[in-house]
C-alpha cells in the first residue's frame, strides 16, 4: 500500500505551504505509468489529511495516459502499461508521458478576508 | 467565491506544480552524495519474500567481505531475524522494521546510515522489504537497484510487477539448483526481463549451490570500479 506512503507526502507538501490557512481542494497528477491506483489513493488521502488543515479537503486526479517514443523508427504511441514495445519490433523505447507524480496545485481559504 | 460549496469564503489557488515525493527525492540525493563521498557502493536488494535475499547476502559476505569491508542495511515489516542472520557472518548490520510500512523510504536508509556507520570504500547491500511493488517507487539513494526472482516463482513476474524490473540494473534469477523439480522456463523469464528492460542484465544464480556467483561478484566489483 505505497499510496498512503504517496498521500502522506502530498499531505507534508500540501499543509506546509498552506501554513496555517484552511485547505479545501487538492490537484494532483498521477501517469498511467506509476503504479498508483487512484481509488486507494483518494482513500490513503482522507486518512494522510486526518486532523490537519486540509481535512475534508477534495482530491482532484488529473490522469495522463502513458505515451512512449521510439529510439529505432521515432514513431509516437501510447502505451497502456509498462511493456514498452513499439510497432516496429523495437523495445528500445523512452516514456514520454505517464511517469507523472505530482502535486499541481491547492485552494486555501484567503485568511487576510476572514473577519476574525 | 468558494468553489467547493459556493459560500463568500475568499479562495486562493496556489500553484505548487512540484514532484509527489520531491522530499524523498532530496533525502535519497543527499545519502547519494553521502554515499559516495565515502566511497561507498550501495545496492538496493528487491524482491519477493522468500526469493532468498537473505541467504544470497550471506554467501556473498563470506566470499567477498574477506576481501573488501561489507555493511548491510536489512528491512522488514517486523522481527531481527535477518539481521541476527547477517550478524553471525561478522558483517556490520542494522535492522529497520517497518512495521505497517511495505517499502524503505530515503529517510530510513539515512537514519539508518547514522547508526551503522557502513566502512569507507566498501560495499553496502540494503534488503528492502520483500515487496515487488511498493519499493520500486522509492528512491534510497543507492547506486544500483537488483531484483531477485526464483525459480519457485512465475517465470511471468517481470510482466507481472513490471515497475520493480523496469528499474533494476541487474536481476538474478535465483534457486536455479530447484530447476529440474518445478516448471519454470529460464528462457522465458529472460523474455519478460527483456520486454519491461532491454537494458538489465540478468544472471542465473543458486546462492546455496553456488551457481554463477563470481558472475554476480564481477557485477558488484565493476561498480565499484566504475565509481
Amino acid at each position: 500500500m505505497h499510496e498512503l506512503a504517496i498521500a502522506t507526502n502530498i499531505a507534508d507538501a500540501v499543509c506546509e505551504r498552506a501554513a496555517g490557512r484552511p485547505v479545501h481542494r487538492v490537484t494532483v497528477r498521477i501517469g498511467a505509468l506509476t503504479a498508483v491506483v487512484p481509488e486507494a489513493m483518494r482513500w490513503c488521502f482522507t486518512l494522510a489529511v486526518e486532523g490537519t488543515v486540509a481535512d475534508g479537503a477534495d482530491l482532484e486526479i488529473e490522469h495522463r495516459a502513458g505515451a512512449g517514443r521510439c529510439r529505432a523508427c521515432g514513431a509516437e504511441f501510447p502505451c497502456a502499461d509498462l511493456i514498452l514495445l513499439c510497432p516496429c519490433g523495437s523495445a528500445d523505447v523512452e516514456v514520454t508521458a505517464g511517469r507523472e507524480l505530482q502535486i499541481v496545485s491547492m485552494e486555501v481559504a484567503d485568511v487576510r478576508h476572514l473577519r476574525l | 467565491m468558494c468553489g467547493t460549496c459556493g459560500c463568500d469564503q475568499k479562495i486562493e489557488v496556489v500553484t505548487l506544480e512540484q514532484k509527489v515525493l520531491a522530499r524523498n527525492d532530496e533525502i535519497a540525493e543527499a545519502n547519494r552524495e553521502r554515499l559516495a563521498g565515502d566511497g561507498i557502493v550501495a545496492v538496493n536488494l528487491m524482491s519477493s519474500p522468500g526469493s532468498g535475499k537473505t541467504t544470497l547476502l550471506e554467501r556473498t559476505i563470506r566470499d567477498v567481505g574477506r576481501d573488501h569491508p561489507v555493511a548491510v542495511v536489512e528491512g522488514d515489516q517486523q522481527t531481527p531475524l535477518d539481521a541476527e542472520r547477517i550478524r553471525r557472518t561478522g558483517c556490520p548490520v542494522v535492522q529497520i522494521n517497518t512495521g505497517a510500512g511495505c517499502h524503505l523510504e530515503a529517510q530510513m536508509l539515512s537514519t539508518a546510515l547514522d547508526r551503522l556507520a557502513p566502512p569507507r570504500d566498501g560495499l553496502l547491500f540494503v534488503e528492502n522489504v520483500g515487496n515487488l511493488i511498493c519499493p520500486a517507487l522509492f528512491d534510497l539513494g543507492e547506486r544500483e537497484r537488483v531484483v531477485i526472482l526464483s525459480v519457485t516463482e512465475g517465470a511471468d513476474k517481470p510482466l507481472k510487477y513490471p515497475h520493480a524490473f523496469a528499474v533494476a540494473g541487474l536481476v538474478l534469477i535465483n534457486k536455479i539448483d530447484l530447476l529440474p523439480y518445478v516448471d519454470f522456463d529460464v528462457a522465458e523469464c529472460r523474455r519478460h526481463v527483456a520486454a519491461v528492460n532491454p537494458k538489465a542484465a540478468v544472471l542465473e544464480v543458486s546462492a546455496t549451490r553456488g551457481d554463477a556467483l563470481p558472475a554476480w561478484y564481477a557485477w558488484l566489483a565493476q561498480l565499484s570500479t566504475l565509481s
